[in-house]
């Protein structure tokens, strides 16, 4: 019971405004030792791969980033349930502040895979089932991007893009599956980066550029939130009482 | 009968009103009034279940208005007529029922529709009635309305002085036979049977 | 039920048909779009049958958005949408009609056309059925799910383009399917599978998408 009390508290942008704000550097020293601990062990420490050179070391980026994004949009859709189930308000905008780093993190794959791709495939950009796929994602935050902009009420922009997320959600397997199936069908090439047999130290590389992409994920969400909430909230007396305070 | 309570409005970042509540019981008529922006559209939008109130209840005969039930129970007519400019006044009111899931059968509605003075406008389509002429279609639904409970948004607007004395009557009725009425208006207009009641929302 | 979908399907039709420039236009819309392709990138018969898949069911999906924007716009803007909300039947009963309707004035008319464009793309008579069949069954997933994208961005400035921008993306596994299934019998291995698995979308997407449409018009009519 005691919990449940506690979950309602927190939801309330009031209570969750200066809670936001005092874990935000936390998070953000968080992600730089991480980040720091990773990066040394995936430039320094890894050792270099006997195919691809010292080229495949944008991995310890790409990889990451792929999984953030793909996580940072089931964050999203957990975030659109509780708000269309609950009516709560924080919800949406927790998942309007979290897709403009999913969407980074999206883009960020795209992009070292690129990267990646030019010198182990000799072309930047390849119709591999796992980059189109990726492609796909960042259409989808794109789109719910440009939906709840789109929309001038915050409280419609919340459920309207909620129940975008859900649809995007069911949807992602079915095309992921497809796009898997049109892949083999096409017999587009394909150098797996999970071919390469990979060591254990690579593996903890990017686990830790994981945890890195994560807390700043974080970091930055809480951020966004806590510029959202006062941009919403301008008329509320904690609002008000709090941008007074900051005036003396 | 239809009870609220409580009610709060928030609309973009205005409160438009809190704290509202009213009972209404068969045979009453409840007037709401207020300037434009008031909430007096947002207060209607409410109670037929269209907008959930930030804070508050609305009771139909005791259960919460999210049923069904109650939605079998409330005929609303907006300030839009829901009237399709490419189809007949008769094709219109029976396309309407039959999406509703009512009885109504071409002799109720070609009576009707003469009783708001549409008659041998039949089968014109609407886009060539005039504006009062439009506004009498949507209106010709509640002749032969029997469910209980009738929302009005501004329902005497675009209509000549006849017309209102009409609607007056085709109220009264509904109110006589023991229905429920709420209603927005900016003209004051003499309903001759039922409880009136007052709701001024500023 | 079927009372109610059956009423919305006829007055939707009847609407459809005192104004057909609409269904023309869409209908000619995907005839130059797919006509415009040989130009641009030449006559070989050879590249113009690899070709024909994509570029008819690309056309298609662009055909579908064009007449999506209306499917509740009309309603919304004339005040019918609201009284379709009140009334004493689930809202998914309603946008199953309609769903369905805006199916036989959109989806059914390119797939009757198509084999008479696929002819301009050199196919085979077994290519030229499996093709019209794949248009036939997979049309109405687009419209189902296009209706979820028409009630979300009902009412929006530019919902046209955001329209699109919403709903082409989750088109896609209906494309891959659809022109697979083409060039699966061009190639000889048979569209059976591919089209299997386009039914089954058509039927998971008109068993939800109804749903959601459902709780996004009544998002948008608050």
């Amino acid at each position: 019971m005691k919990d449940r009390f506690n979950l309602y508290r927190f939801a309330s942008p009031a209570t969750f405004y200066p809670l936001a704000g005092a874990l935000t550097p936390f998070f953000f020293a968080v992600a730089a030792v991480f980040g720091l601990a990773g990066l040394w062990l995936g430039m320094l420490v890894a050792p270099t791969d006997f195919q691809q050179g010292e080229g495949y070391r944008i991995i310890f980026i790409h990889v990451p980033a792929s999984w953030m994004s793909m996580f940072i949009y089931l964050i999203m859709a957990g975030w659109a349930a509780i708000g269309l189930a609950f009516n709560t308000r924080l919800s949406g905008m927790m998942a309007q502040a979290l897709a403009p780093t999913g969407a980074l993190m999206a883009f960020l794959s795209l992009w070292t895979g690129a990267l990646w791709g030019k010198p182990m495939w000799g072309a930047w950009w390849v119709w591999d089932a796992r980059l189109t796929s990726e492609l796909i994602l960042l259409f989808l935050y794109i789109g719910y991007m440009a939906l709840t902009a789109a929309i001038d009420d915050a409280r419609r922009a919340d459920k309207a893009g909620a129940l975008l997320l859900l649809v995007g959600v069911v949807n992602i397997p079915i095309i992921y599956f497809s796009v898997q199936w049109w892949n083999t069908l096409h017999q587009g090439s394909s150098v797996n980066l999970s071919k390469s047999s990979m060591a254990t130290t690579m593996l903890w590389g990017m686990l830790l550029m994981a945890m890195c992409f994560w807390m700043y994920s974080i970091a930055v969400a809480f951020m966004r939130v806590r510029t959202i909430m006062l941009e919403r909230e301008r008329n509320t007396e904690w609002v008000k009482t709090l941008l007074a305070g900051d005036e003396k | 009968m239809l009870e609220a309570d409580n009610l709060e409005c928030v609309r973009g970042e205005r409160r438009l009103f809190a704290g509202l509540g009213f009972r209404l019981e068969a045979g009453e008529l409840l007037y709401l009034q207020g300037k434009n922006g008031s909430g007096k559209t947002s207060l209607l939008r409410m109670l037929i279940g269209l907008l959930p109130p930030e804070t508050g209840e609305i009771r139909w005969k005791g259960q919460s208005i999210k049923s069904d039930e109650f939605r079998g129970d409330l005929c609303y007519l907006g300030h839009l007529n829901a009237i399709k400019e490419e189809l007949t006044p008769l094709e219109n009111l029976l396309a309407a029922a039959r999406m509703a899931d009512e009885k109504l059968s071409e002799d109720d509605a070609l009576d009707a529709l003469e009783q708001v003075g549409l008659a041998g406008r039949e089968d014109l389509a609407c886009k060539y009635l005039s504006q009062g002429q439009k506004r009498r279609v949507a209106l010709a639904r509640l002749v032969k309305e029997k469910r209980p409970l009738w929302i009005l948004d501004e329902p005497f607007v675009a209509l000549d002085v006849a017309a209102v004395d009409w609607l007056a009557g085709i109220i009264s009725g509904h109110l006589q036979r023991g229905g429920l009425a709420v209603m927005t208006t900016h003209q004051l207009v003499e309903i001759p049977a039922g409880t009136v009641r007052e709701l001024r929302l500023s | 039920m079927f009372k109610i979908i059956s009423a919305v399907i006829s007055r939707d039709l009847k609407l459809a048909m005192r104004r057909q420039a609409d269904i023309v236009s869409a209908l000619f819309f995907f005839i130059i779009v797919v006509s415009l392709f040989p130009l641009g990138v030449g006559p070989e018969p050879d590249l113009l049958r690899k070709l024909a898949p994509g570029v008819l069911w690309v056309a298609a999906l662009l055909a579908t958005m064009l007449s999506l924007p209306r499917l509740f716009a009309d309603d919304h803007r004339d005040g019918t949408l609201e009284q379709l909300a009140l009334a004493p039947h689930p809202l998914g009963l309603v946008v199953t009609g309609k769903v369905i309707a805006h199916w036989l004035v959109s989806g059914l008319p390119l797939a009757l056309i198509a084999p008479v464009l696929g002819i301009q793309f050199d196919l085979s008579t077994d290519a030229l059925v499996v093709l019209t069949f794949a248009i036939l069954i997979g049309t109405p997933a687009l419209s189902g799910i296009g209706a979820i994208g028409a009630a979300l961005t009902l009412g929006l400035r530019g919902g046209g383009v955001l329209l699109s921008l919403l709903v082409l993306p989750l088109y896609i596994p209906v494309l891959i399917f659809g022109a697979g299934a083409v060039d699966a019998t061009v190639t000889g291995l048979g569209g059976e599978g591919h089209l299997s698995l386009l039914a089954a979308l058509t039927f998971a997407s008109l068993g939800f998408a109804p749903w959601a449409t459902a709780a996004a018009l009544k998002i948008a009519l608050e």
